[in-house]
C-alpha cells in the first residue's frame, strides 16, 4: 500500500474549516488513550485539559496572559518568516527588550510620572528591534546565517540578563538575593478586569490586525510576500532584499522585545533570572500553526496557551505527570500539521501497484 | 462529537461523585521548580511530600505541579492551588516568594509556605535549613582527606546561600589545615548534569583531589569515581553512584518540616514564622560516613555532635577576603549575616560579582 | 595536563559532534530537521533504559540508535509524505521527545548507569601522550570519528553521496533524472536519526552514565548549529563542535584558576565565539553557498 498526494486545484475551502476540527478529534482520541494506559480516567482528563479551562473566567483570563506574549512575538515572526528572514532568536529579544525596558525603573526609580511607562514601553521595543539588528546586519554585511547568530544571542542575552540581575541591577533592599526591586505603580501596566490579564492583549490584537492589513493590503506587503517567494522577481520589481532583512528583524524584534517588557511590567513587577518559560521559542510554533497569517496565529495562540494551561491543569487536579501533557502537545501539533495537508492535497491509498519512480511514497 | 462530549461530561459528573465520597480534612499542595526526576532539589521536596502523606494515612490529600518556571507561570500555578481548595501551599523555590505574597493576600484563608526566601505575611511562613552546616563538617573531612591540600568546589549561582556553604566549607577546612586551598568554578546552572562533569574534570585537572559541589546532579561525584578521587553526595545520599568515593553527603530532609507544618494546619494552630532548622532538628542530615579511616570518622561525628549541641560554625574569628574582621573570636554571625552573605573569607581566590 | 584537558573536551565535543554530521546528512538532501534535541534526548533514555535493563552497553547503544531512528522516521512520514512544514513539525518532534523520554524514564530516576567500557587497544594505549588519547577512548567517540570519515568520503566521492547532494540542490532535476526524491529524503533523515540518538545514548552512558530529565540540556540545538557553522561541510563539523568544545571546557580552567571575570560572561564565550568565527568564514561568499543545500526545506511533491 502506498499513500499518493495529489493537488487540488485550488485550496479546499471545505478542509480549510475541517482539518482543524479532525486535528482537534485525532489529539483528543489519541490523549484519551493516553490518560486510559496511564491508568487515569479518560472522559474526566480530556475535561479537564481541554474544555474546564474555558468554563470559568479566571483561568479564560490565565489563558489569555499566556497567549498575549505568543501573539505579539508570532506575529512579528510570520513578518520575518514571510519574507524567508529566518529568525529564530525571538527567545532573546523577548529578554533584551524586558532588559532595556527596565533600565527606567531599576536605574532611575526616582523618575516616576505619566511618562514612565510610556517609556518604557518604547525602550523595550528598541531593545528587542536593536538585538535583532545584529543578526541582520551580519547577513547583509557578512552573509552569516542568520538562524545561527540569533539562535546564539539567546543564550547570551538570558546570562547578560542574569550577570545584572545577580550583580549591578540587584535590589538593594533584597538580601543579595537575585531580582531587582519591585515597580512602582507607574512602571506596571493597568489591568483588565479584576485578575492578572492586562492591557497588553489590546496591543496583541491591535499588532495582529494592524499587520494582517499590512500583509493583505499594502506595498510593503506585496514587497514581503514577491521578496519571501522569490527574491530574484522581487529585485527585477525593485524591491531592495537587504532593506527588507532589516525590515522583517526589526519589526519582530521590536514586538518580541515589546512583549518582554509588557511581560515584566505586567505580571511579574520586576527583573528576575528567568522571566521567560521559553516564550520565543513556542512563538515559532504558533506563527506555523498559524499558517503565518496574523489574524489565524491569535487563534493559534490560544490554542497552544489552552495546552499549556490544560496540562497544567490535569497535573494539578488528576496528578497527570507534565510530561503526558508535553506529549499531548507534540501529538496536537502533529495532527494539525498532517490535517492541514487536506487542505491542498487529496490523498489516495493505493493498492498492490509496481512503483514507478517519482511517486511519494514510504 | 456530541457523543464525545456527552461521554465527557458524564464522566466528570462520576468522578465528581467519587471524589466527594472520599475527602480528606486537609489538602496540601505543592510547587517545585524542576523536574521530580533531578534526584537533587525538587526530588527531595517531593520525598517530603511522600513521607508526609503517609505520615497522615489519608487524612491529608496531596497534589504538586513540577517544573514550574519562575515567571509569570509561578503566579497562575499557586493562585489554581489556592482556588482548587488546598488548605496549604509550599512553594519551594525563591523565585516564588513575590507571586506567593501576591496569592497569599488574596485568599487569606490558605496558609502558604514559601522555601529559601525572606518576605513572610500574616498567611505565608517561609522555611529553608542550614545547609552550611553540613559543609563546615565537609571542610573537614576535605582537609583531612586531601593529599594536595586543593578541594574543588562547583557552584550554581552566587546567591547567600552557595557563598555561605563555600565559606563554611573553608572554615572546616582551615580549623584542620590553615593553608587549605578551595578552587570554584561557578557551572551558572543549578542542574546540567554534562557540565558539572566537565566543571568537576577541569577542577581534578587543576590540581584538586576532592570535589564539592552546590548543584544538583550526581554528576560531578561520577567524574570523581572515575578519576579516582574523592568526593561529597549533594541533597540525597548518592552513595550509589560512586560507592567507593562518596565520603558523606548533606541530605535534605524536608518531610518532619511538611508533617510538622501540616500538623499544625489540622490543629488549627498554624502560624506565619521562619524557620530556619539544620542538623540539630533533622532538617540537615549527614549520610553514613563511608571510604573514611576511623580518626576522621570520629572528628566529623564530634563536629556533627557539637554543631547539634548548638554550636555555629561561623563564629569568630571570621577575616573577609579583603582583610576586615567579620566576626571577632567568640563572637557568632547573626543569622542574618549568614543569610544574605555576599563577601568571601580570607583564603578563597574567588571574586564575586557585586 | 594538556593531555587530560584534551581528553574531557573530546568528551565534551562528541555528542555535539554525533547530533551535527547526522543533521549535515539530513539538511544535504534538502530537509531541515529541527527536532535533534528531542530524538537525542529519546537516544539518551531509551539507552540507558535498554543498557540498564539487559546489562549490556552494546544493547544501549543500539536502543539508543534505533529511538533516534523511529522519532526520525515518524518525522519524515509527516514531511515527506504529508508535506507538512518541516520548522513546526522538527519543534514538536522535540516537545514530543522530552515529554516522552520523561515518562519512560520515570523508573530509572536515580539508579546509577552502566558505563560503557573504555576501549584499549593493547600497547597503543601505553604510548606516552598520544596513547591515552588517541587510542584510550569509548567505543562511541571511535565512532563518532568513523561516521564523519564516512560520510565526508561518501558526500565527495561516492555516487550515493552525488544522488544525495543532487536532490538537496535541485530536487525537480533529480526527480526528471529518474531518482527517487523521496527515498533518498527518508533514508538521509533516518540517518540524522540515528546519529541524534546516539548522541544521546553517549550523554548517558558515557558522558554522564545517568538518566535525569532534560540531560541533554541544549545540546540538539547547538548541533543544529554547528551544521550551518560548518556551511554544511563534515569536517568543518568537526573543527566545530571540537571548538565549541574546547571553550566550554577551558571556561571552566579560567574560573579555577582565579580569572576574576563574570563568569556569565565566560558562560557567554562559546556563543560569542562561534558568532564570531561565523562571520569570518561567511565573509567569503563563493566558500559558503557553494555548499548551501538550494532545496533547504523546501517541500517536494512528485507530479504524476
Amino acid at each position: 500500500m502506498r499513500i499518493v498526494l495529489i493537488k487540488r486545484a485550488e485550496h479546499s475551502r471545505l478542509m480549510t474549516g475541517l482539518s482543524p476540527v479532525i486535528a482537534v478529534a485525532l489529539t483528543m482520541l489519541s490523549a484519551a488513550l493516553l490518560f486510559a494506559i496511564a491508568g487515569h480516567d479518560a472522559g474526566l482528563a480530556l475535561y479537564k485539559f481541554f474544555i474546564e479551562p474555558m468554563t470559568d473566567l479566571w483561568s479564560l483570563q490565565e489563558l489569555l496572559v499566556k497567549a498575549v506574549p505568543l501573539v505579539l512575538i508570532a506575529c512579528g515572526l510570520s513578518i520575518c518568516y514571510l519574507s524567508n528572514n529566518w529568525n529564530i532568536g525571538a527567545e532573546g529579544q523577548f529578554v533584551m527588550g524586558a532588559l532595556a525596558g527596565s533600565v527606567l525603573p531599576v536605574l532611575f526609580p526616582a523618575f516616576d510620572n505619566g511618562l514612565t511607562l510610556p517609556l518604557m514601553l518604547l525602550f523595550g521595543a528598541a531593545g528587542g528591534a536593536l538585538y535583532a539588528l545584529v543578526p541582520a546586519v551580519l547577513k547583509i554585511r557578512f552573509n552569516t546565517n542568520e538562524i545561527l547568530v540569533s539562535l546564539m544571542l539567546v543564550y547570551v542575552a538570558n546570562l547578560t540578563l542574569d550577570y545584572l540581575v545577580r550583580g549591578p541591577w540587584r535590589d538593594p533592599a533584597g538580601f543579595n538575593f537575585p531580582e531587582t526591586a519591585l515597580f512602582s505603580a507607574s512602571a506596571m501596566l493597568p489591568t483588565i478586569g479584576d485578575g492578572r490579564l492586562s492591557v497588553s492583549l489590546y496591543a496583541a490584537i491591535a499588532v495582529a490586525i494592524l499587520l494582517s492589513l499590512l500583509l493583505a493590503r499594502t506595498l510593503k506587503g506585496f514587497e514581503i510576500r514577491v521578496l519571501g517567494e522569490s527574491p530574484r522577481a522581487g529585485s527585477f520589481a525593485g524591491f531592495s532584499q537587504k532593506r527588507m532583512t532589516v525590515f522583517a528583524f526589526m519589526v519582530s524584534g521590536g514586538l518580541a522585545g515589546l512583549a518582554g517588557i509588557m511581560e515584566v511590567a505586567g505580571s511579574l513587577g520586576q527583573l528576575q533570572p528567568t522571566i521567560s518559560p521559553g516564550y520565543g521559542f513556542t512563538a515559532i510554533i504558533v506563527a506555523f500553526l498559524g499558517r503565518l497569517n496574523p489574524l489565524a496565529i491569535v487563534v493559534a495562540g490560544f490554542v497552544l496557551a489552552l495546552s499549556y494551561i490544560g496540562g497544567e491543569s490535569v497535573q494539578a487536579s488528576m496528578g497527570i505527570s507534565d510530561k503526558i501533557a508535553s506529549v499531548v502537545q507534540g501529538m496536537l501539533l502533529f495532527f494539525v500539521l498532517a490535517c492541514d495537508t487536506l487542505i491542498l492535497y487529496r490523498i489516495k491509498l493505493q493498492f498492490g501497484q509496481t512503483a514507478k519512480g517519482g511517486h511519494a511514497h514510504v | 462529537m456530541k457523543n464525545i462530549l456527552k461521554a465527557a461530561v458524564a464522566a466528570v459528573a462520576l468522578a465528581a461523585a467519587g471524589s466527594a465520597a472520599q475527602a480528606a480534612d486537609l489538602k496540601a499542595c505543592f510547587i517545585y521548580v524542576g523536574p521530580v526526576g533531578d534526584f537533587g532539589w525538587s526530588y527531595q521536596h517531593d520525598q517530603g511530600r511522600q513521607a508526609m502523606e503517609k505520615h497522615f494515612a489519608g487524612k491529608v490529600e496531596t497534589a504538586y505541579l513540577e517544573s514550574v518556571p519562575e515567571g509569570a507561570d509561578a503566579e497562575r500555578a499557586i493562585e489554581r492551588f489556592a482556588r482548587e481548595g488546598c488548605g496549604i501551599i509550599f512553594t519551594t523555590s525563591f523565585g516564588y516568594m513575590n507571586p506567593t505574597l501576591k496569592v497569599a493576600q488574596k485568599y487569606p484563608k490558605v496558609m502558604f509556605e514559601h522555601a529559601t526566601g525572606y518576605k513572610t505575611a500574616k498567611n505565608v511562613a517561609t522555611y529553608n535549613s542550614k545547609f552550611h552546616e553540613g559543609r563546615y563538617i565537609l571542610g573537614q573531612i576535605a582537609a583531612k582527606m586531601s593529599k594536595k591540600g586543593t578541594a574543588g568546589y562547583i557552584g550554581s549561582f552566587p546567591i547567600p546561600e552557595v557563598v555561605s556553604g563555600i565559606n563554611s566549607f573553608l572554615l572546616g577546612a582551615q580549623s584542620v589545615n590553615p593553608d587549605f586551598k578551595v578552587k570554584i568554578v561557578w557551572a551558572n546552572s543549578w542542574f546540567d548534569p554534562a557540565k558539572e562533569a566537565d566543571a568537576a574534570k577541569a577542577l581534578i585537572d587543576q590540581g584538586a583531589d576532592i570535589i564539592s559541589q552546590h548543584t544538583d546532579s550526581t554528576a560531578p561525584l561520577q567524574v570523581a569515581a572515575e578519576r579516582g578521587v574523592l568526593g561529597f553526595g549533594q541533597a540525597s545520599d548518592m552513595i550509589a553512584f560512586a560507592p567507593k568515593s562518596q565520603l558523606t553527603a548533606i541530605v535534605d530532609e524536608w518531610g518532619p518540616y511538611y508533617i510538622e507544618r501540616v500538623q499544625a494546619v489540622l490543629d488549627g494552630k498554624w502560624e506565619s514564622k521562619q524557620t530556619w532548622h539544620g542538623l540539630k532538628e533533622g532538617h540537615v542530615v549527614m549520610a553514613p560516613y563511608t571510604n573514611l579511616p576511623d580518626d576522621v570518622v570520629a572528628m566529623a561525628k564530634a563536629t556533627e555532635e557539637k554543631i547539634k549541641g548548638g554550636w555555629e560554625p561561623f563564629t569568630g574569628p571570621i577575616i573577609k577576603q579583603d582583610g576586615t574582621e567579620a566576626a571577632a573570636a567568640g563572637v557568632r554571625l547573626d543569622d542574618g549575616a549568614i543569610l544574605g552573605m555576599n563577601w568571601y573569607i580570607k583564603g578563597i581566590d574567588d571574586k564575586l560579582p557585586q | 595536563m594538556f593531555e587530560a584537558i584534551l581528553l574531557t573536551v573530546i568528551t565534551a565535543a562528541t555528542p555535539l559532534l554525533l547530533a551535527a554530521i547526522g543533521e549535515l546528512v539530513v539538511e544535504r538532501s534538502g530537509v531541515l530537521n529541527l527536532g535533534v534535541e528531542g530524538m537525542m534526548i529519546m537516544g539518551a533514555v531509551t539507552g540507558f533504559a535498554v543498557a540498564n535493563l539487559t546489562g549490556s552497553g552494546t544493547l544501549g547503544i543500539l536502543g539508543a540508535i534505533g529511538a533516534g531512528m523511529a522519532l526520525s522516521a515518524l518525522f519524515g512520514f509527516l514531511v515527506l509524505v504529508l508535506v507538512t512544514n518541516q520548522v513546526a513539525t522538527g519543534l514538536a518532534l522535540t516537545l514530543l521527545g522530552l515529554g516522552l523520554s520523561g515518562l519512560i524514564g520515570e523508573a530509572f530516576i536515580g539508579v546509577p548507569g552502566l558505563k560503557l567500557e573504555k576501549l584499549d587497544l593493547p600497547f597503543l594505549s601505553d604510548l606516552p601522550f598520544v596513547g591515552p588519547v588517541i587510542f584510550g577512548q569509548d567505543p562511541i567517540v571511535y565512532m563518532s570519528v568513523a561516521i564523519v570519515i564516512a560520510v565526508a568520503y561518501a558526500l565527495a566521492r561516492t555516487r550515493a553521496g552525488l544522488v544525495l547532494r543532487a536532490v538537496g540542490d535541485n530536487h525537480a532535476s533529480a526527480h526528471a533524472l529518474g531518482l527517487s526524491v523521496l527515498k533518498v529524503r527518508f533514508l538521509a533523515v533516518l540517518f540524522g536519526g540515528g546519529c541524534a540518538g546516539l548522541a544521546g545514548g553517549y550523554m548517558s552512558l558515557a558522558y554522564t552514565p545517568q538518566w535525569v530529565e532534560n540531560m541533554t540540556a541544549g545540546r540538539g540545538w547547538i548541533a543544529l548549529a554547528l551544521v550551518v557553522f560548518a556551511s554544511w561541510l563534515p569536517w568543518r563539523v568537526v573543527i566545530g563542535a571540537y571548538l565549541f568544545g574546547a571553550v566550554t571546557v577551558l571556561t571552566f580552567h579560567a574560573q579555577a584558576v582565579g580569572a576574576g571575570v563574570p563568569s556569565q560572561l565566560l558562560s557567554s564565550l562559546p556563543y560569542l565565539a562561534t558568532i564570531v568565527v561565523l562571520v569570518l568564514i561567511s565573509s567569503n561568499r563563493r566558500l559558503t553557498l557553494v555548499n548551501t543545500p538550494a532545496c533547504l526545506g523546501k517541500p517536494f511533491v512528485p507530479d504524476r
